[in-house]
């Protein structure tokens, strides 16, 4: 028990830590404050381009949602994150989870925003044309407020995995709260700093979780 | 040389990758069997927390909300490096293959445990009261009668999820277990050539986009009727 204590719930160290912490926590707060709406945007673009007439659009679009979605978020980051500096393109770590983040996320969401839009029935676009409304207004006035309404519990919970996923980027040396943890563990020898950072995630986390929770209940009992 | 030259030095250069090809197979079979081992582990553990929650003791069905909530909150790469960096320094040592197992199988766990639940609680009343007035013992009625309706419904989140939590393997490399990223990596450090990485981006996308297309085809193929 004392032992417990002392290696993972050690006051002095945590003390010692917690500048490092905060700053990290930060740190994964402003990613996550830049990712997600990238993400939101671009899933919404890649869903609104889905819709279009063209058959090699809709492919192509398939494709790329497909390809990134068979990645995992981490082979991208590497790739990215240390082959796109043998182009002369260095983006720096911030700049190398972004892009990875956008290329990840918006085929998840724009598979979720696709799915809402599809659940709009054909006679709403009809209806919406024929009252003088242009494709444009329809898509922005009618179909995507109905089509996001009926998602939301999935955008949350993708939500939810892009924040988690965000601790990713420690391995590229990003100092978020993961980082920041594995500093601070290596330089006092103690896990006191990764237990910590753990409890600042579920208490952040807990609630979104719980909220998650209730929506699935209610989906699947409906069915 | 050109630059289109460099270009295929750079990111396809044949010596490089035929050095260290056996390298990712040998990873690619070791993601092959790590993410088995977590899918098996951790549907079976997900459902078997299902079950024991429809008996509906108050004590264990608190505890394992708790559990379950804390496995959902948690980013899995911090549940990793908890267990491979964290549990040592209490006296518990776990290889980098067991700690990412470990992990993500619990982790599946928790998921799958929320969607078996979900799909228990879908099949109504009625049909509990039914199979026990004919004489059915709980347990015969949950067996024989729910979880057949109940794990129906759950196929496709459940295939998503189980998809994206295999996806998890690669964070294995953080810890040192050989799959193919950490071989791509390790490889495109001795080399200082990211061939290896193109190559090992190659082996996931050969085992994950067939996932990727299943997970589709079951999508449509159970398809709740909305």
């Amino acid at each position: 028990m004392e032992l417990l204590l002392h290696s993972f719930f050690n006051l002095g160290i945590l003390q010692q830590a917690w500048p490092f912490l905060l700053s990290g926590f930060w740190m994964t707060v402003k990613l996550t404050l830049v990712v997600v709406p990238l993400g939101l945007a671009g899933g919404l673009a890649v869903a609104l381009a889905s819709t279009a007439r063209s058959r090699p659009v809709r492919w192509l679009l398939i494709a790329y949602v497909d390809f990134f979605r068979a990645f995992p978020p981490l082979v991208l980051l590497m790739f990215i994150a240390f082959g796109l500096p043998f182009l002369k393109l260095d983006l720096g770590a911030f700049g190398a989870v972004a892009l990875s983040f956008l290329l990840n996320t918006s085929s998840y969401y724009g598979e979720i925003f696709r799915a809402g839009i599809e659940s709009i029935p054909r006679g709403q676009y009809e209806a919406a044309r024929s009252t003088g409304l242009s494709a444009v207004q329809t898509l922005g006035y009618v179909v995507v407020p109905q089509a996001v309404r009926n998602v939301v519990p999935d955008l949350i919970s993708n939500t939810l995995e892009v924040i988690k996923l965000t601790s990713i980027a420690s391995v590229v040396a990003l100092p978020e709260l993961l980082f920041a943890a594995r500093e601070a563990q290596s330089v006092t020898y103690n896990a006191t700093p990764i237990i910590a950072a753990g409890i600042i995630y579920l208490v952040c986390l807990w609630p979104l979780v719980r909220l998650l929770s209730r929506f699935e209940h209610r989906q699947i009992a409906v069915h | 040389m050109t630059s289109l030259e460099r270009l295929a030095d750079t990111f396809f250069n044949v010596p490089v990758m035929v050095q260290y090809l056996p390298k990712i197979v040998e990873g690619f079979f070791v993601t092959i069997e790590l993410a088995l081992a977590v899918v098996v582990a951790g549907i079976a553990a997900g459902l078997l927390l299902a079950v024991v929650r429809a008996f509906r003791v108050r004590a264990v069905n608190f505890c394992i909300v708790l559990v379950v909530d804390v496995l959902r909150a948690l980013p899995p790469l911090v549940i990793i490096i908890a267990f491979y960096f964290a549990l040592p320094t209490i006296g518990i040592r776990l290889s980098a293959w067991v700690a990412t197992w470990l992990a993500l199988a619990l982790v599946l766990a928790a998921f799958a445990e929320e969607i078996f639940w979900a799909g228990i609680l879908s099949v109504p009343k009625g049909q509990w009261e039914a199979a026990r007035s004919t004489g059915l013992t709980f347990l015969q009625t949950l067996t024989e009668v729910v979880l057949p309706q109940a794990v129906r419904l759950t196929i496709p989140p459940l295939t998503n999820r189980t998809i994206a939590i295999t996806k998890g393997t690669a964070l294995g490399a953080v810890v040192a277990v050989g799959e193919i990223l950490y071989q791509a990596q390790t490889a495109y450090s001795f080399s200082y050539n990211p061939s290896p990485l193109l190559l090992g981006a190659l082996a996931y996308l050969i085992l994950f986009v067939p996932v990727v297309y299943f997970g589709r085809w079951i999508e449509t193929r159970f398809a709740w009727k909305r």
